[in-house]
């Protein structure tokens, strides 16, 4: 069955621990530059928002790849690049619509998101579940429920308000 | 690797800036964070330095594991003499700025001299660089970070600032990084504002590289799954350090109306179920934040509901903010905390020192010592909520004459303003005590009379004598890494066996601020949470330095030694009310009048606390007057400082 990251940025606390352990287990150095995903943070507002590849169904990035090095594995569903034939044109950085590519200056190398094979170190490691990694057709299933429960809520305070 | 985070001399009177590698045995003997900090006070400034003067040196740092892959090593650490005290000034804060300084390439900064005009220094990649602060001077703490960023073109940089109570040189100002987290005790703020230092600016891409990061992963994942079992940090989770307020309010252990009473009643408005509300209200259900790679999230995010600042973000209010703009004062409204906590962070103050003190002089006007002529008018009475925020705002900005006499302090504040209005000031070596009320907690009480930087909650702590744990449990705790076989009791309100948890726990916070952790991750309000035994894994598969529990020990110990000499080279004598190890007498002299039965009538006895403070000293291996024995000394390794080793 298909899983992805399931972000609801709302939870975000901004701890960053995902850029962390995301850049260990890819690297073996704590370093955020080298991480494929990035808390993007409005500090004054409060507002903090994990920023990491979708896997698009119709991604830009294999479009747009000159030399094909970006395909969709066909095991996993997930979007990979080939380092033996990526020649770091960032092309892919530019259309990217998330900017959840990102472009290392350290090795000169373009990352993204490999969902870590399969369990996403991210996703382990975040405690309020801002980043969870769930099956695809369980995506919208608590934002249903939110809403049944908003709806339900003001449908029982409408039948207070008009008493048959 | 974290190992080889740099030292940076920063001299600000000739721009001269000098970095260094810090060798492994001075990491073997200090860690790193608050000890090697202590160590390089004690041998970078001389006896009687004057603390806003030039020769002070100001030190920043982070922990040894500061960005690695160990949960929760965010903390930021400040040191210099004290302008409030005169001894050792110390303070550690949250948030972003230590892990930002670690990838920037440095874990301790020692800055000393005084720049001609303002400045700020920006650190990146190993590079240091002292720039112009003029165009910064005069703003708030967050509008100081904000135009940092802009002005550096970069929205990643993390700084650690002072606002217009640090220019000022209120001797209680502190340090700010983020909205809210501050490193608020002792006046290092002030430090930097003597020194023309508006901010400290670091953006680091270097890696650290973990000694053995699958091990390191792994283990942080049990420790996170260890430190979020406790159900102490599933409430601060969720409701913040407010829930510590709400439940010592209702218990009879805060101080009210400046130590007249120990119960704020009838404060609904500023129960931490109503400011989560307020925040609930204003940021919807997902309120909470945390500081870098942090579980826990205790502090929580609002806008101020009602009001002149009505809209206005933060972050807090801490369980410090109820006790200022709450207990304190005897004001009870959210709209006062909320904003009283806005303010402090602002302009950059202690908000503790400051409520305390502003609480002091509620009592002396109520006593008739100060007059409204004093106060230029002011009504400066218990729960004036007004007054309150208005002498918040004279003192950080030196107004009046009452003003600029708080913005020195307490000590001296009483003594200009005379009459006996010291016998009323609550403090504890210069600085005035936490809002809590230790009447009926001796253990606590002799925390607070013997922690290092004067009157202080988060230095020796035994908080998880409240929880009435069975002696095998205590014992458990309190015989590792040191066998320890003489009395231990679990009631609160006892004598005995409290001077060994005091020690035990000075040494256990003195381990966890040298490795750059937070509190909330060991036995500090929750018996459960990491301790001796895990910090030498987490050492090992992070830095590959091997240790064991008892090293770990010994390390702190030796750091709380050296924080013990600079405060003997400083002055301090064992019984000196305003510079020694000892309480306001109404501790001794006045019951609790409020609260649960075992606090109503509470008060500490005299004999038995002067006996607690000998036996305190015993375990430290100090002489009568709390002064460290040479065999002490040469155990641990210090009969030969100040050894300048770095």
């Amino acid at each position: 069955m298909e899983k992805v990251l399931k972000i609801d940025y709302q939870k975000c606390t901004g701890c960053r621990l995902c850029e962390l352990v995301c850049s260990v287990s890819h690297h073996g150095v704590s370093n955020p530059a080298r991480s494929r995903i990035k808390v993007v943070k409005w500090e004054a507002e409060g507002l903090y928002v994990p920023m990491t590849c979708q896997q698009c169904e119709d991604a830009p990035c294999i479009s747009v790849c000159p030399v094909k090095a970006t395909s969709r594995d066909e095991n996993d569903g997930f979007v990979v690049i080939d380092y033996e034939k990526c020649i770091g044109c960032r092309s892919c950085v530019t259309v990217c619509p998330f900017g959840a590519r990102n472009y290392s200056t350290i090795d000169k190398v373009v990352l993204k998101c490999d969902l870590c094979g399969g369990d996403p170190q991210c996703a382990r490691f975040c405690e309020v579940k801002a980043v969870d990694f769930i099956s695809a057709d369980r995506l919208s299933q608590s934002k249903k429920k939110d809403a049944a429960k908003r709806l339900s809520t003001a449908q029982k305070a409408a039948a207070t308000l008009y008493p048959e | 690797m974290a190992l080889n985070r740099k030292i940076a001399y920063i001299d600000l009177s000739t721009g001269k800036i000098e970095t260094k590698p810090i060798p492994v045995e001075v990491r073997r003997k200090f860690l790193g964070g608050r000890g090697l900090d202590a160590y390089l006070l004690y041998n970078h400034t001389k006896k009687g330095v004057d603390s806003l003067g030039p020769k002070n040196t100001l030190i920043v740092s982070g922990g040894i594991l500061t960005a690695t892959c160990a949960s929760a090593t965010a903390r930021t650490h400040v040191m210099a003499k004290s302008p409030l005290t005169n001894l050792l000034g110390s303070c550690n804060m949250g948030g972003f700025f230590a892990p930002e300084l670690a990838w920037a390439g440095f874990h301790h900064l020692v800055i000393k001299g005084k720049a001609k005009k303002p400045v700020y220094l920006w650190i990146h990649n190993g590079e240091i660089e002292i720039r112009d602060a003029a165009s910064l001077w005069g703003l708030t703490t967050t509008e100081t970070q904000w135009a940092i960023r802009k002005e550096l073109d970069d929205e990643d940089i993390k700084s650690m600032v002072i606002g217009p109570a640090g220019e000022n040189l209120v001797r209680f100002a502190n340090v700010m990084t983020g909205i809210k987290n501050s490193g608020g005790r002792t006046g290092m703020g002030a430090v930097m504002g003597s020194k023309n230092l508006k901010a400290i600016a670091a953006r680091g891409t270097m890696d650290i590289k973990i000694a053995h990061p699958i091990d390191a992963l792994e283990f942080n994942k049990r420790f996170i799954d260890q430190i979020t079992s406790a159900k102490v940090n599933q409430t601060q989770g969720t409701l913040g350090t407010p829930f510590i307020w709400g439940a010592t309010n209702s218990w009879g252990g805060v101080r009210t109306r400046n130590f007249q009473y120990n119960q704020c009643e009838y404060a609904d408005d500023i129960e931490p179920e109503r400011i989560d509300e307020i925040c609930t209200e204003t940021m919807g259900p997902h309120h909470m934040t945390g500081c870098f790679g942090c579980q826990v999230h205790c502090r929580a995010k609002y806008k101020i509901p009602t009001g002149p600042y009505a809209g206005k973000y933060d972050e807090g209010p801490e369980y410090t903010s109820q006790g200022a703009f709450g207990g304190e004062p005897d004001c009870k409204s959210a709209e006062t905390v909320l904003t009283g906590n806005h303010l402090v962070n602002q302009w950059g103050v202690d908000n503790l020192e400051i409520g305390s003190i502003i609480a002091w002089a509620m009592e002396l006007y109520e006593l008739g010592i100060l007059t409204s002529k004093d106060t230029d008018g002011l009504e400066l009475r218990f729960g004036n909520d007004e007054a309150l925020l208005e002498m918040v705002r004279r003192i950080c900005f030196r107004e009046g004459w009452l003003g600029d006499t708080l913005a020195d302090g307490g000590i001296p504040a009483s003594e200009k303003i005379g009459k006996n209005s010291f016998d009323y000031l609550i403090q504890v070596k210069g600085m005035n005590n936490l809002h809590s009320d230790e009447r009926a907690t001796p253990g606590l009480a002799l925390n607070i009379a013997t922690a290092s930087r004067g009157s202080d909650h988060l230095r020796s702590r035994p908080a998880i004598d409240l929880y009435h744990l069975p002696e095998a449990v205590l014992r458990k705790i309190y015989s590792n890494p040191v066998p320890y076989d003489g009395p231990l009791s679990s009631e609160h309100t006892e004598y005995i066996g409290k001077p060994w948890q005091v020690f035990w726990q000075e040494n256990c916070y003195m381990a966890v601020d040298c490795l750059g952790i937070c509190k909330y991750h060991t036995t500090f309000l929750g018996a459960t949470l990491p301790n001796f035994e895990d910090w030498p894994k987490v050492l090992y598969y992070n830095t590959g330095l091997e240790f064991t529990p008892k090293d770990i020990w010994d390390i702190a110990e030796r750091c709380n030694n050296i924080e013990r000499l600079f405060n003997l080279r400083e002055g301090l004598t064992r019984d000196d009310l305003k510079k020694g190890d000892t309480l306001n007498h109404r501790y001794f002299d006045e019951p609790c009048l409020r609260g649960a039965p075992d606090v109503i009538g509470a008060k500490i006895d005299r004999k038995k606390f002067k006996k607690m403070v000998d036996e305190f000293y015993v375990h430290h291996g100090w002489d009568k007057n709390g002064v460290p024995t040479p065999e002490t000394l040469k155990r641990l390794g210090l009969d030969q400082e100040p050894s300048h080793l770095l």
